[in-house]
This record gives C-alpha cells, sequence and structure tokens, in this order.
C-alpha cells in the first residue's frame, strides 16, 4: 500500500448511450425526463496498484475501457464507484496541445498550457527555454500557433507536458506522432523519465513498445480487469489465450525462461584483440558473453543487426551450424566468426538471442544489446551492404 | 469551502485563463480595445437618442449632487447592466466552447466560468473608469464613493459567477439554456430601470379588476437593487441602504453558493457530456 502510486479501487464507470441525442428541453419535459438511454459499463469493478517507480501498461482491445482507466485516473471522467488515488503530481498526455488558443502566440500558449497542467509562472519562466529547446521550433515561437504545422503544434504540446516534471506520467498512444527523429526524442525523455524512478503509465495498441517500456501491464477486457502482472506475462496471456496469435510473428518475443543471462559483446580483430570500430571488409569475431544459471544443453546463439535508421541488415542463428555446447553455470562466450565484414561504413544495433535446443523459447533476448562502428576503408560501396568484389581487366 | 481554497491555489491558472480571454478578444482587429469602449459608447448614443430626446424621460435630480442630466444618468446603471448581461451570456457558454479542453486535460472547469467572468470585470472595469472620468468632468464628485462602487462591483460579479456557474453546467445537458437567457435578456433589460427612473413605474398597477404592488415587486428583484445602489453612489453621491446592499449581499452570495453546488452535481459527467 505504501510504495504505491496509484491505487485503483473497485472503480466503476458508466456511460449512458443514448437512443436520441435530444439535448432540447422541451424534449424533456415532454417525456418527464432527459432522454432514453442504456446504460453501458464501460469499467466494471476494477482495482489493481501502481508500485512506484514503474512503467506500467494498460493493454486491451478497443473498447476494453483502457483509455476510459487512463481518463479516470487523470480526472477527467469521473468514476461512478471506487475511489482512485494517486500520490504526486500528475500529467497526462492525452492530447498534445489541448488548450493551445490559436490566435495566441505559441510563447503566449506555453504559459498558458503551462498552467493549466499546474504550473505557477515561475516554474515555467525557469522552464520556458527547455520547453522551447525540446519542441525545437525556437524561431516561430513568437508566431500564433494557427500558423503551425500540426507537427509544430504537436511538438509544442509535448514539450510543455513532459517539462511539467510530473512524478506520475499518463500517456495515451501519443507518442504515434511528429517525424521520426522527434518520435526518437520523446522515447529517449520517457525512458530517461522512467530511469529518474518516475512513474509512467502507458495506454497502446502497439504491443512491441509495450513490452518494451512496461514492468507491468494490466489487461482489460470489455471493462473487466482480466489480469495484471510482469509485462511478459500478461501480454504473452493477451496473445495467445485471447488473441490466439504467435507473439514472434508480430514481433514480440515470448516469455523468456532466463536460464544464460547475455551480458554483451565484444568486437576482435583478426588478432584477437579488441577492435571497437573495425573497418569494412575486415575479419572480426563477434563475442557474446553470457552468465549462466544453471546447466542447458546446446542453445541456440542468435544476433541480427540493425543500421542506424533501423533497417535490419542480416541476421543468423547457430541452429543447424556445428555448435553444439552445453552451456555449465558460470560465465562463458561464444564466437560468431566473420570472415569479411561487408557492411556500409555506419553505425549498426546488434540484437543478440538465446533460445533452447528447439529454438523454440527464449531463454533470453536483449534487443540494441550493443552497438558499433564501422568505418570506412579501401573498400567502397553503395547502399548499405557490399559484395566484396574487385574489378579486373583480363587483358 | 474546499472550493474557495481551489480558487486560491489555482489562481494562476486563473490569471493565465483571464489573459487568454483578454488577449485573445480583440486579436487581429484593427481597434483592438477600442472596441471596448465603442460598444458601449454606441448603445449610450442609441437609448440617449429614442429615451432621452424622443420619449423625453426625464432624470430625476440628483439629490444631493444636484446632477440632472439623462446621459450620466444612463450610463451609471447601463455599463454594470453590460457586465451583468455580457456576464451571464458568455460564461453559459464557457464550458461548451471549451469542450476540447475539458475533455483531455483535467483541472477545476469552473475556472473556465471563472475566466470568462474575470475577463468581463476587466473591460467593465475600465469602462466604469472612464464613466468616474465622465462624472469628474461633469462636476460629480464621485472619489470618496469609490470604496462603495468597489463593493458593488465585488457583489455583482459574485452574482455573475453564481448564475454562470448555474446556467453554464445546465447549459452543457440541455443546450436550450443559452436560447432560454436570448430570451429572458431582454425582459430583465426592460423590467430593471436602467433607461428609466423607478419613479416612472406606477406604485400599484390595476390588472383586470387586480391590484398588483409593482413598485414592490420591483423592489425584490436584485437587479432592480443593484441598479440602484450604482445610482445612488455615482449619480446622486449618496449612500446606498443598508438594507439594498445586504438585500444584494444576500443574493450574490446565495447564488454563488446554489451555482456552484449545482456545479458540483454536473460536474460529474461534463467530460462526456460537453
Amino acid at each position: 500500500m505504501s510504495d504505491a502510486a496509484i491505487t485503483v479501487d473497485h472503480v466503476t464507470k458508466k456511460y449512458r448511450l443514448y437512443h436520441e441525442r435530444n439535448q432540447s428541453l422541451k424534449a424533456a419535459v415532454m417525456r418527464g425526463r432527459r432522454a432514453r438511454y442504456d446504460e453501458f459499463l464501460a469499467l466494471d469493478d476494477v482495482s489493481f496498484e501502481i508500485r512506484e517507480g514503474i512503467a506500467y501498461g494498460l493493454i486491451g482491445e478497443n473498447g476494453s475501457g483502457k483509455s476510459t482507466m487512463l481518463k479516470c485516473i487523470a480526472k477527467i471522467l469521473r468514476t461512478d464507484g471506487g475511489s482512485i488515488t494517486a500520490r504526486g503530481k500528475l500529467s497526462a498526455l492525452l492530447e498534445l496541445g489541448a488548450g493551445f488558443h490559436p490566435e495566441l502566440s505559441g510563447r503566449e500558449n506555453v504559459y498558458l498550457n503551462g498552467a493549466i497542467l499546474g504550473l505557477s509562472r515561475k516554474e515555467i519562466e525557469r522552464r520556458f527555454d527547455a520547453i522551447v529547446d525540446f519542441s525545437g521550433i525556437e524561431q516561430f515561437i513568437d508566431a500564433p500557433v494557427k500558423n503551425y504545422s500540426s507537427g509544430m503544434y504537436v511538438r509544442l504540446g509535448f514539450a510543455v507536458a513532459i517539462n511539467v516534471d510530473p512524478e506520475i506520467l499518463l500517456i495515451d498512444e501519443v507518442l504515434a506522432v511528429g517525424d521520426q527523429e522527434f518520435q526518437n526524442k520523446c522515447t529517449d525523455k520517457i525512458a530517461a523519465m522512467r530511469r529518474e524512478g518516475r512513474t509512467i503509465v502507458v495506454v497502446s495498441h502497439a504491443l512491441p513498445s509495450v513490452s518494451a517500456l512496461c514492468d507491468e501491464v494490466a489487461l482489460l477486457e470489455h471493462g473487466h480487469l482480466i489480469r495484471t502482472g510482469p509485462a511478459e506475462d500478461v501480454i504473452d496471456h493477451y496473445l495467445t489465450e485471447i488473441l490466439s496469435v504467435d507473439p514472434a510473428d508480430i514481433g514480440i518475443p515470448r516469455r523468456a525462461t532466463g536460464e544464460i543471462h547475455l551480458d554483451g559483446i565484444e568486437i576482435l580483430g583478426a588478432d584477437g584483440q579488441p577492435r571497437p570500430e573495425p573497418t569494412i571488409g575486415d575479419p572480426v569475431t563477434m563475442r557474446f558473453h553470457f552468465t549462466a544459471r544453471e546447466r542447458v544443453v546446446e542453445p541456440v546463439f542468435g544476433m541480427s543487426f540493425r543500421s542506424g535508421d533501423g533497417v535490419l541488415v542480416t541476421g543468423c542463428n547457430s541452429m543447424g551450424s556445428d555448435l553444439r555446447l552445453t552451456v555449465e553455470p558460470g560465465p562463458g562466450h561464444v564466437d560468431l566468426d566473420i570472415p569479411r565484414l561487408l557492411v556500409a561504413p555506419g553505425r549498426y544495433h546488434i540484437t543478440a538471442t538465446i533460445y533452447d535446443r528447439e529454438h523454440r523459447t527464449p531463454i533470453h533476448e536483449v534487443g540494441d544489446l550493443h552497438a558499433f562502428r564501422v568505418a570506412a576503408g579501401s573498400l567502397r560501396t553503395a547502399g548499405i551492404t557490399s559484395l566484396g568484389g574487385a574489378w579486373r581487366a583480363d587483358a | 469551502m474546499s472550493q474557495v481554497r481551489e480558487y486560491v491555489e489555482r489562481r494562476e491558472l486563473l490569471t493565465n485563463l483571464v489573459l487568454r480571454e483578454l488577449r485573445s478578444r480583440y486579436k487581429r482587429s484593427t481597434l483592438g480595445w477600442t472596441w471596448s469602449l465603442l460598444n458601449p459608447l454606441s448603445s449610450v448614443l442609441i437609448y440617449w437618442a429614442v429615451f432621452g430626446v424622443f420619449l423625453k424621460v426625464d432624470p430625476p435630480v440628483g439629490d444631493p449632487s444636484g446632477q440632472h442630466n439623462f446621459v450620466l444618468f444612463l450610463l451609471c446603471a447601463l455599463i454594470p447592466w453590460n457586465f451583468f448581461s455580457n456576464g451571464v451570456t458568455q460564461s453559459i457558454e464557457s464550458l461548451v466552447v471549451n469542450a476540447g479542453l475539458i475533455r483531455k486535460v483535467y483541472f477545476p472547469r469552473e475556472l473556465l466560468v471563472a475566466s470568462t467572468v474575470g475577463g468581463l470585470l476587466v473591460t467593465f472595469l475600465i469602462e466604469l473608469g472612464v464613466v468616474l472620468v465622465i462624472l469628474l468632468i461633469a462636476g460629480n464628485m464621485v472619489l470618496p464613493w469609490i470604496p462603495v462602487v468597489i463593493v458593488l462591483v465585488a457583489l455583482q460579479s459574485l452574482m455573475v459567477l453564481g448564475i454562470g456557474l448555474l446556467l453554464s453546467a445546465a447549459n452543457v445537458y440541455f443546450r436550450d439554456v443559452r436560447h432560454f437567457v436570448t430570451l429572458i435578456m431582454p425582459v430583465l433589460f426592460y423590467s430593471t430601470p436602467v433607461v428609466y427612473p423607478i419613479t416612472t413605474v406606477p406604485e400599484t398597477w390595476n390588472v383586470a379588476g387586480h391590484a398588483i404592488p409593482l413598485r414592490q415587486i420591483y423592489g425584490y428583484n436584485p437587479l432592480v437593487r443593484l441598479v440602484t445602489a450604482y445610482r445612488d453612489a455615482m449619480y446622486s453621491l449618496r449612500m446606498p441602504s443598508w438594507t439594498t446592499l445586504g438585500y444584494i449581499a444576500l443574493w450574490a452570495i446565495g447564488l454563488v453558493l446554489v451555482g456552484q453546488w449545482v456545479f458540483n452535481r454536473l460536474d460529474h459527467r461534463l467530460a462526456e457530456e460537453v
């Protein structure tokens, strides 16, 4: 109880579904009441706790009540039964730039929006530069926001909301906005807030991002709480039991069993010495360091790497290779020998995996376990890869 | 009481919302703030022409000021009336106009009503300042009566806020409220002695053999009391009667309490209904 940032206690929320949406007094008087409506239970006796400092996901299909839940936590909607207590300053990213006045300048709107989100004038003054800096629209800050592009609008809105410095941050699928660069910036900022020990509550359909971000997840269906718990467990349950899909098909790891833990990757040159920045065309060895908790017979090691802009360059695993390693408890490593590193100069991110011998159940998976740069060399290439060929003339 | 604390805690937001109101009001108009003075000026001219010149309404002689001028007589009541009328009609819309905000952000929603009233209060004070200057030029030494005027302005603001809270929330559920108010406003205007002195209202009015004590009924209307009090202080330069002040205060506080109570009850499903 004491370490709960948000306590949701037997919360019920009813919506009215009007048969005839008639907001007229005459109709109400004639009928003796306002309008016929059915009550619809958007949330039915939902209880859970969100511990302080964790990232919490609310998932479920459309109409499951997850957004309603978030709005109730944000106090935008009032519950019809039960209570929600939140400890700490709360900021909700439900719609970015809500409350911007089109005729006012960006500067005036920052002050207005900050005040709506609960900041004092002094606090906004102190953060003003950070807000403008984050939004990246310095030169337009004194123009009326109605002249902003939708991207600029949203960026300014996000910048204000994120700089409220909330102890609890509520996010409702607003992150799919702006260009890729800005999205990365938002993701980084949220990750930073999470590291600072703030509580984050996310509502999303994008299960891969929920599974990457959240520690714990609550699954809602038709207003009922189906399950809460560690993110992998609940997402796994949701996918297999409710949606009946194989998580791997949509790029979500199945729950890892965790007998072996991947610690890191080292890139070695032909001489066995570390080569943190190899040159294109060099022979290299990728050494995967791990620590095993228990004995595992013939695990399958895998890796893939992506270029800086997220394109999958290549991937492979040890299934069907000569690697027949039985891992004993304690630290160890496996090597992947690469005769020639034929990828274009640039930055790459390596994802590493360990599966069981049938390559069905993950033991450990780490996205972005290692990042490295490939330096330009005598071998020139266009695109992201090279054939390593040499030009020759038969004279 | 918790409501009062909420207003105090979020006063910065209230200030910001009022500023938004004021800044955006005359954006992109060349004359800008001059409009806020041109509007009352035009209505004064119209009423002066129609009632003062054509119908020859005779303003009472101010006692003890000795003032006998229809325009001044009109100004002292019309400017407060405009604040009442604009305050009520605009605060009714304040929630519906800001629907986007209500659906997406949490903050005490009564601040939207309060900021609308606040924005109009600023305009009202400017207009009142102009009226005071005009009165001074006309030889009415109103300066000692300014504290009384301030008390009246405060009570009137509470009154407008109370009605605003009551009707704005109701307007979210029944959009008729706004139309109803548009209908009732002229009735209130002409049943309040703004363009005519209350002395022209007969003590009793015989309708189909029944004597209706019209003047007494007039006295129940807090707006009549309010307008009379403004005129006492600014036109006649005398203290409004304590019963009048007490009566206005009672209405003002009562309206705010009832308004806030109703608002709290209707606030419950505001985000869904708006």
